[in-house]
């Protein structure tokens, strides 16, 4: 297949500072490789866990859309604009960081870790106001199907960014077969499997595997195992 | 260290010029940039300041942060480009050290 690109989880940017460990599937921070700076419009996609207590104190955004997706544990978040907030799973939270905002990111509890994908994406537009917004998204709505929780429109489901790109999650029975239809035919498609064991378009992958790829408007995905994924769809070019 | 050493010392690094028009921002960015012993970060809060920088200073590679529009930083591209055509000019994203390093090792490298 033309223009795929296939990440094992094992290939990921692995840094380990005591309080956070983190899975990099992109070049980040201190970390660089220029065949894994981005696909497409998706920039970051870390797998992060925090130990209990602990978090990302107060630093700087601007110009990116951040996105938090919590897996396991509970975090907490609070801005300069005012927002106080708690994230549990099963919610999505979204911040356009545009000119400028200031944020920190902690473990909500004390003990036990947090886990959560924190995913950047370019933005469609410079500069915009600075806005963060949740949402709760009910866990029976991606049993076998695609759930969105994420698009560039206000109006539809999930939370909106600047960018046209769009995120589903699906949670599916082994042996299960479904098929993602695209929102744009130009758009690429980056899946990466959370739990479990999936083919794709032919390729197989398992969990924290994530494959890039710009697929015909249709794409296969079989559960070869119970399994939960995450389809990010997004613009090779904005 | 004598002065001939420190001019030595500076003229060996890579001069960053970080252009943006949020302080803090602009503060971090500039820390960050220092916190790597062969690069030296040089703010610019402005437009006017940013052209002043780079006429006084020799840029190896200019950060278009963020307030700088897209009619703003093609202008700035243009400078460079009749100051000096070595010059790199890259847009700057994330306003934090996430992406800060690999966007200047890219550049850097050519990307």
């Amino acid at each position: 297949m033309k223009n795929s690109v296939l990440h094992p989880a094992a290939s990921r940017f692995h840094a380990d500072h005591g309080w956070l460990k983190s899975a990099q599937t992109f070049s980040f921070h201190g970390n660089y490789d220029p065949q894994r700076i981005q696909f497409g419009a998706l920039r970051v996609l870390n797998d992060d866990t925090v130990n209990g207590g602990k978090g990302f104190g107060r630093h700087p955004h601007d110009n990116m859309e951040i996105i938090s997706i919590p897996l396991e544990g509970t975090l907490e978040h609070q801005d300069s604009m005012g927002n106080v907030a708690v994230i549990n799973p099963g919610e999505i939270q979204v911040m356009s960081a545009g000119t400028g905002i200031y944020h920190t990111e902690f473990n909500k509890d004390a003990d036990e870790p947090v886990t959560f994908l924190q995913i950047w994406l370019y933005p469609n537009k410079l500069n915009v106001a600075p806005r963060y917004d949740q949402m709760e998204y009910a866990s029976g709505d991606r049993h076998n199907r695609f759930q969105q929780i994420l698009s560039p429109d206000p109006d539809d489901e999930g939370v909106w960014i600047h960018q046209n790109a769009w995120f589903h999650l699906a949670d599916l029975d082994e042996g299960f077969e479904a098929e993602y239809h695209l929102k744009n035919n130009d758009n690429g498609v980056y899946v990466f499997v959370i739990e479990g064991s999936i083919e794709v378009n032919g390729q197989v992958l398992a969990a924290r595997d994530g494959y890039g790829f710009w697929p015909e408007p249709a794409v296969a995905v079989k559960a070869l195992a119970e399994s939960a994924l995450l389809v990010i769809e997004v613009p090779e070019k904005w | 260290m004598p002065i001939a050493g420190v001019m030595l010392q500076l003229m060996s690094k890579v001069n960053i010029l970080a252009i943006a028009n949020h302080p803090e921002i602009l503060e971090t960015i500039v820390r960050l940039i220092n916190q790597q012993d062969a690069w030296n970060g040089i703010p610019a809060g402005s437009i006017a300041e940013a052209e002043e920088a780079l006429r006084l200073n020799s840029i190896d590679l200019v950060l278009l942060g963020v307030g700088v529009d897209e009619e703003t930083g093609e202008r700035i591209v243009s400078l460079c480009q009749s100051i000096d055509p070595r010059i790199a000019c890259l847009r700057h994203f994330g306003g934090g050290s996430g992406l800060l390093y690999s966007e200047i090792r890219h550049a850097l490298a050519g990307g």
